[in-house]
């Protein structure tokens, strides 16, 4: 297998008047779990789409563990696991009748297919439900199977389509965690598409950002932070009066001042020190109960990003 | 490539059969109507010529796949495509020609497998209620037409279908476009013939009634093998992953 698992080179895809996806030029290294971030209509699933050679970009190009999007799509699918937008599972077929027509489909042969299929229902805590009809399932266990289906065949790539979208909190925390079992035990690189900042944060070693299109940014989570702002110091305490807030704002190394309740936010320009700013605002006469030194979340990157774009 | 259509096969006629099981009453009633009347009743009705004299054998051979063709073959895309399942399907590594076969393998062996269990409940009919002993069996001649008839009666019908059905946003348009075909199929004949001048439907029939059942089989074989080959070779063109995806 090749270092870099998909590569994109200025590709671009119209539909009509609209640009589905503008020139994206991005790189994921095999072997990882890369998040595509951006809100709906962004281009990821469109992007999901060019990688799979379901659809033919309007210009540029993308390769894909080695082969050529426009020209070699099959050679692409052949090694390419899929959990798109709908979880495309047969409802009038058992959840182990769905992975057997895969597995037929992936030219298993039989021993190593019935293998796999327990293997991965067992990985999912589906194997004593395997007889049922899976069309009475919950959301959240079809998307389970439809996760088992997609690396039944080992593929050497997952493309992942929003996997815990418009799921519950509990169904998605436990697809999300089939993830990250999955990203571990298997080695496959994973380009997962999502609009959760959590989901990207707890799973993805490098993150790209895109809007209508556009690739945002592109980095590891942390890099990211760095680009969207400084160090954050959080102060719970009462008694914050404008004299201490003017204060605070005065010193070169604050950059930003944010107040609600009892909770202060200081955006930081640089690693400054964080003691002569808790002793000025005691000198103000503040009551500081507690202090604590925090990154920008994920999230607040995103909103940065696309606020940035606007 | 076999083995990936025998993969596509495998499924639809494990989807078919499932469907079939769970409509008992209905989906079932719908499906035994057609071999109990063209099985039992008519024969019944014709007594020991149904294996002789009668041209229904031979006619119904051509027309029964169409009947049950059309009530499967509607779903092979449309029904992917309404319950959301086709774009997995095409972003796996079958190849379109293994998904297309696969499909129309599944509804022309049902068509087939089913008209052939009709003829020989036919056969089965007329020599319970009519053999007194002896044995009647379908002249070699007719047997080995009838074979071949609705083999390719229902390849032109699957054909017709898969066309059909990859154009269809759901299975109901698709299957109100197929009763559409087959009405046409069955009065547009009929109906079409009669419209005619008299004098050119004479001209039409003429070589027909003197060239003699043989001739006019052979006729209908070649027909019907030029019409099937070419609806596959639009359903071939017309498969296309990106269009589909558009769809």
């Amino acid at each position: 297998m090749t270092a870099t698992a998909i590569r994109m080179e200025e590709l671009r895809r119209d539909f009509g008047a609209v640009r589905a996806v503008d020139g994206l030029t991005l790189e994921v290294p095999a072997g990882t779990v890369f998040g595509f971030l951006g809100p709906n209509g962004a281009g990821k699933t469109t992007t999901i789409r060019l990688l799979l050679g379901l659809l033919e970009p309007t210009a540029g190009r993308a390769v894909v563990l080695g082969f050529d999007t426009r020209t070699q799509a099959a050679e692409i699918r052949a090694r390419t696991g899929a959990l798109l937008e709908h979880s495309g599972l047969y409802e009038q077929l058992s959840a182990e009748d769905n992975l057997e027509f895969y597995g037929r489909a992936w030219r298993l042969p039989a021993a190593e297919r019935q293998k796999r299929i327990r293997e991965v229902l067992g990985e999912m805590g589906l194997w004593e439900r395997r007889k049922e009809r899976m069309g009475n399932w919950s959301r959240g266990m079809r998307q389970k199977l439809a996760l088992a289906r997609a690396q039944l065949h080992r593929p050497a790539l997952l493309l992942l389509d929003e996997p815990t979208a418009g799921l519950d909190v509990m169904a998605a925390v436990a697809v999300r965690d089939d993830l990250a079992a999955l990203a571990t035990r298997q080695g496959s690189t994973i380009f997962l598409t999502t609009h959760n900042m959590a989901e990207a944060e707890k799973l993805c070693r490098q993150v790209a950002v895109i809007r209508q299109g556009k690739l945002l940014a592109v980095g590891t989570p942390d890099a990211l932070r760095a680009h969207a702002g400084g160090p954050r110091v959080e102060i719970i305490g009462r008694g914050f009066g404008e004299q201490a807030l003017a204060l605070l704002r005065e010193r070169p190394e604050v950059a930003a001042v944010g107040v609600q309740n009892d909770h202060l936010t200081l955006d930081l320009r640089a690693e400054a020190d964080t003691a002569p700013l808790v002793s000025l605002l005691v000198g103000a006469g503040v009551q500081v109960e507690e202090v604590r030194r925090g990154k920008a979340s994920l999230e607040e990157v995103f909103l940065t990003l696309m606020e940035e774009e606007k | 490539m076999i083995a990936d259509i025998l993969a596509v096969l495998w499924k639809e006629m494990k989807e078919l059969s499932l469907r079939q099981g769970r409509g008992l009453g209905r989906g079932l009633l719908g499906t035994l109507i057609i071999p109990l009347v063209f099985g039992i009743f008519l024969p019944w009705q014709e007594g020991r010529r149904w294996v002789s004299t009668s041209p229904f054998p031979l006619i119904f051979s051509v027309w029964m796949p169409l009947l049950f063709v059309s009530s499967v073959v509607a779903d092979s895309f449309a029904g992917e495509r309404e319950r959301h399942t086709l774009e997995t399907l095409l972003a796996s590594r079958l190849s379109e020609g293994a998904i297309l076969f696969g499909k129309l393998a599944a509804a022309v062996s049902y068509a087939w497998g089913m008209t052939m269990i009709s003829l020989l409940l036919g056969l089965v009919t007329v020599n319970l209620i009519y053999g007194r002993g002896e044995l009647l069996l379908y002249p070699a001649e007719t047997a080995g037409s009838m074979v071949l008839l609705s083999l390719l009666g229902a390849g032109l019908m699957g054909g017709i279908g898969v066309l059909v059905s990859l154009r269809s946003p759901t299975v109901r348009q698709a299957q109100q476009v197929m009763s559409l075909v087959s009405m046409v199929l069955l009065f547009g004949v009929i109906y079409g013939l009669r419209a005619l001048p008299l004098a050119w439907r004479e001209a039409l029939l003429r070589p027909l009634l003197a060239a003699g059942v043989k001739q006019v089989v052979l006729f209908a074989l070649a027909a019907l093998l030029l019409l099937d080959g070419v609806l596959l070779a639009a359903a071939m063109a017309r498969f296309r992953r990106a269009r589909l995806i558009l769809d």
